[in-house]
């Protein structure tokens, strides 16, 4: 039987060139786990493995630690699952994750009714801001390469009151600049997502009389409107569309035009530094423990040069960990992310903004990293 | 002759819709190939056969790891969904079929409106099962290779049963008639004669089933997770596939955001010539079998 | 099968003891139950406990899970429907086409193609779907809104992004045209050559022997197909998620604006990865749901088939 022999010939072919690459191959850019830590500096190693997850939006920005930390201490593993805020902070409290990032921190109800498992009871846990990043209210208008908006005028916009550029609104704030009588197109996540709730939070504190609707992670339902799945299909979407104006991660939004919003008078652009200013001219929430660093923003800057719609998100680790070993691996990735080479790659690879940018925020966080045990 | 004409007519007309339609199909076939060629090509290089995404920011690293997860993903739910279409498929044509009892009838009739129902789910509604299956037994966060195989293999049962019951009932009878004739039992002539004739078209059935879930996405993504380190076990921490791989280069960018987007069109192109290779084998099968007839 | 055996031997099969074969056959078919009873029990035990939910811990603060999801199951069907639609008359078409035009290399290169294209990935045509039809949507949505906007259909403002449920319809509608088709070739090229033979004998055009002949014997394939398509569609979430502009909690039959019904499988995948707590169970719930849909649907279409009296399947 000729043909029974092909098929068996084909089946054994497939089943060498198989076991072929997964015996014979691994990553040429991963290193074998346990390789003895190299001391050829000074500072000392650590080694073993951690185990975080939660906020996707930190996503990029941990690749870039991760990398930075093992290629610092080549024994040490530490693995991202961007499961989502709510998954990473359940996480962290059931011992699944050493450390969550989240882009909510811990309410102080839930901190005093959690048992985390991981840490040493009673001693409370330390919650640092080290991923900041602008949100640009980006827009499709060819010929229009500055507009400034306002609070009101923003929630106008999304909230369907405002249909038109040339809507007196968006003219009185842009004198000099041709505006076309084209129909906005608000373009809104469709998605749960963290950059939704900072955008209505900035709305509904920044224009309260307009914006109705709360701080809401999902895009209020008795709006309309076009809506998107994600950043990029944010991003498609006001590519798309002439006349669409949206919310997205300022480092996404390169290409786009990006609007400066007014505070106090003064148009600001989101760059790195207004959005530090805009943290560090907020206030900690009170009722918390010293490295418990939750900020409560401040949607209004006093400071006219803050950029105040930014979003903020945590890392969260024990004030005390039960098992030593953990505390320093826990430790050393911590001062990893704060440093100022932790910042600077992450704002270089994921645009976040570096805790540096503002001396006294970054004393601050790195004082609270400093504290844990 | 009025009515020929007209007849004429219509049959002219009917064979122009026709290679209308074949055009009309090959329209968006032809786009999705062209755009996935064109813009997968930048990065098909060495790299990104050999290498992971652990430790990579911007441009540069591969999919090393989501091909292997792909193949281990897919081979384990081949190895565990074909034994059950293939043996369920026999069963309805070998005995079910030939039986007079009647609960045999019934049972037989069970299972193929089940078949039918299984054919109609959700992959979405399959990685959900899963998920509630991990949920019930070993706690929600737990996320392996082999969770998002059991979730594929939901979908490729009724798939392979569906056109392996086609094969099998091709054979011709005249065969088992010879085989049974000759007093040879059932199951040996199941083996010798049934399964040797139909193996071609079965193998192709296999195919078939492979290149219905090696592109599936989300029920992996909801069960089997995301990482970008290489995991050669099935059993023990996430593993990442082609698609999954492909989604999240386009969803989570960094700042080189076209180093990503390179990275997704690659790996898609990648999946797409795996499976034109799969489709030649099973054709390369097919004629050699008939050939040798 | 089973004319294989004259009934007097067929009996005798049936009495004899089980073989092992027979033993290990049977088991696989009740382990495809077992598969089926499986995803029921266990989607039902851990989607259970959103049926108590209310708007404080539901997703989109939905009064109830009934709240949330008809609006998205009507979604579903309405965007399956529409692909089964566009997809069905081409899918057919082209699988007549393959059988008896194309005979030969182009027919087999048409089929492979086709086949090929159900393994693109969805995540593709997502991306596919938003770089390529919806740009060339637009100015199309707009003739068709004020020439056409008496209809109730193209109604209302058109979408100026194209990311409307028609698109994701058409999207859809290219996805599973290769599952229309090869499943109506196979279906077409197992009518015996007995019956086309006849038919061209007796003087049919081809057109006549198809529609006489060819589609009437092959109508219960290619409705086996068609429910294979109809689950793929139903189920289809990247896609979907990636193309169409959803509105919560909307029933529309508009199919050019921006304000659509939105599907559930696209709204599982969108809200899976940042739900916790009870919204995990809404979710795994509306899945259920969807399933109970697919069920009713593929046993309608059995019950079609069977009452014009198809073939035995």
């Amino acid at each position: 039987m000729k043909y029974d022999k092909s098929v068996k010939s084909l089946l054994a072919v497939i089943a060498v060139a198989a076991s072929l690459l997964l015996t014979a191959c691994s990553a040429s850019n991963e290193t074998p786990n346990g390789t003895p830590p190299v001391s050829d500096t000074g500072t000392p190693k650590v080694s073993g493995t951690l185990n975080l997850g939660g906020s996707s939006a930190q996503t990029a920005a941990q690749t870039t630690w991760r990398a930075g930390f093992q290629d610092a201490n080549a024994a040490a593993n530490v693995n991202y699952d961007p499961v989502g805020s709510g998954a990473g902070r359940t996480g962290f409290a059931d011992g699944a994750y050493a450390m969550a990032g989240t882009d909510d921190a811990f309410k102080i109800s839930d901190i005093a009714s959690s048992d985390f498992k991981l840490c040493v009871a009673g001693t409370g846990i330390v919650e640092l801001p080290v991923y900041i990043s602008p949100i640009a209210v980006a827009y499709n208008l060819p010929g229009v390469t500055n507009l400034n908006l306002d609070a009101a005028t923003t929630a106008g916009i999304f909230a369907g009151a405002i249909t038109k550029w040339n809507d007196p609104a968006i003219v009185a704030l842009n004198a000099g600049t041709t505006l076309p009588e084209l129909t906005i197109t608000a373009v809104h996540r469709s998605d749960k997502s963290g950059t939704t709730g900072n955008f209505t939070d900035y709305l509904s504190d920044a224009a309260a009389s307009v914006w109705t609707f709360g701080r809401s992670e999902t895009w209020p339902e008795s709006l309309g409107g076009e809506a998107a799945e994600k950043t990029q299909g944010m991003r498609q979407a006001i590519e798309a569309a002439n006349g669409a104006i949206g919310y997205l991660d300022a480092s996404q939004a390169s290409g786009l035009g990006m609007a400066r919003l007014m505070v106090r008078g003064n148009a600001v652009a989101p760059v790195a530094e207004a959005a530090a200013k805009a943290l560090a001219g907020s206030q900690l929430e009170p009722g918390r423990d010293d490295a418990d660093l939750v900020f409560d923003i401040n949607r209004v800057p006093t400071d006219a040069s803050a950029y105040p719609l930014i979003m903020v998100s945590y890392l969260v680790a024990c004030q005390q960990y039960q098992d030593g070993t953990t505390a320093e691996l826990v430790k050393a990735y911590v001062s990893h992310v704060v440093s100022r080479e932790g910042q600077a790659a992450a704002a270089g690879d994921a645009g976040s903004v570096s805790l540096w940018e503002d001396a006294a925020l970054q004393r601050r966080v790195g004082e609270a990293a400093a504290s844990i045990r | 002759m009025r009515i020929a004409r007209k007849r004429r007519i219509a049959d002219r007309g009917f064979t122009i819709a026709l290679a209308c339609c074949g055009l009309l199909a090959l329209i968006p076939l032809i786009s999705v190939v062209w755009t996935t060629a064109s813009r997968g090509l930048r990065r098909l290089d060495w790299d990104f056969f050999t290498q992971s995404m652990r430790g990579i920011t911007g441009a540069g690293g591969g999919a090393l790891h989501a091909i292997t997860g792909t193949l281990l993903i897919t081979f384990a739910a081949t190895l565990i969904a074909v034994p059950i279409a293939i043996g369920t498929a026999l069963w309805l044509v070998e005995y079910a079929a030939g039986s007079t009892s009647p609960v045999i009838r019934a049972l037989a009739r069970t299972v193929r409106a089940v078949i039918d129902v299984m054919a109609g789910i959700p992959s979405i509604v399959a990685g959900l099962f899963m998920y509630a299956v991990i949920a019930v037994t070993v706690g929600p966060g737990y996320r392996s290779g082999l969770a998002g195989a059991m979730a594929l293999v939901i979908i490729m049962v009724p798939v392979v049963e569906r056109s392996g019951e086609e094969v099998l009932a091709r054979v011709p009878s005249e065969l088992h008639e010879a085989a049974l004739a000759l007093g040879v039992p059932k199951w040996r002539m199941i083996l010798k004669v049934v399964l040797p004739t139909a193996l071609p078209g079965l193998v192709s059935t296999l195919l078939l089933g492979v290149s219905r879930i090696i592109g599936e996405t989300a029920p992996l993504l909801l069960v089997a997770g995301f990482t970008d380190s290489m995991n050669y076990d099935l059993t023990d921490g996430r593993m990442v596939s082609l698609p999954v791989y492909v989604y999240s280069q386009w969803q989570n960018k960094g700042v080189d955001a076209a180093a990503y987007d390179d990275r997704a069109w690659t790996a898609a192109l990648v999946l797409l010539a795996g499976v034109v290779l799969l489709h030649g084998l099973a054709r390369l099968v097919v004629r050699r079998r008939n050939q040798t007839r | 099968m089973s004319d294989v055996l004259p009934p007097s031997e067929a009996g005798q099969v049936g009495a004899r003891r089980l073989d092992a074969l027979h033993l290990l056959t049977l088991s696989a078919a009740l382990a495809t139950l077992l598969l089926l009873g499986g995803v029921v029990v266990f989607l039902g035990i851990e989607g259970a406990p959103a049926l108590s939910g209310t708007s404080e811990n539901l997703p989109a603060g939905a009064s109830s899970i009934w709240a949330l999801a008809w609006p998205l199951l009507y979604g579903s069907v309405w965007a399956s429907f529409l692909a089964i639609l566009l997809a069905v008359p081409v899918g057919v078409g082209v699988a007549v086409f393959a059988v008896f035009m194309a005979r030969g290399a182009l027919g087999r290169w048409l089929g492979t193609a086709i086949d090929v294209l159900a393994a693109v990935p969805s995540v593709v045509y997502g991306l596919w779907g938003l770089a390529v039809i919806a740009p060339r949507a637009v100015p199309v949505y707009e003739w068709l809104s004020t020439r056409l906007g008496w209809i109730p259909f193209f109604a209302g403002t058109p979408s100026t992004t194209g990311r409307t449920i028609l698109t994701a319809a058409l999207v859809l509608a290219v996805m599973i045209l290769p599952i229309v088709s090869s499943v109506s070739r196979e279906a077409i090229r197992l009518v015996p050559s007995s019956s086309t033979e006849g038919a061209q004998a007796l003087g049919a055009t081809r057109w006549e022997m198809i529609r006489t002949v060819v589609l009437p014997e092959a109508r219960s394939g290619i409705v086996a197909g068609v429910m294979l398509a109809l689950g793929r569609a139903l189920g289809e979430t990247m896609a979907v998620a990636m193309v169409l502009s959803p509105k919560p909690f909307l029933v529309s039959l508009r199919l050019l604006t921006s304000e659509n019904p939105g599907t559930v499988a696209a709204y599982i995948a969108q809200n899976y990865p940042e739900a916790h707590g009870l919204e995990v169970n809404a979710l795994i719930w509306l899945g259920l749901l969807l399933f109970a849909v697919t069920f009713a649907v593929s046993f309608l279409a059995r019950a079609i088939v069977r009452r014009s009296g198809g073939g035995s399947r």
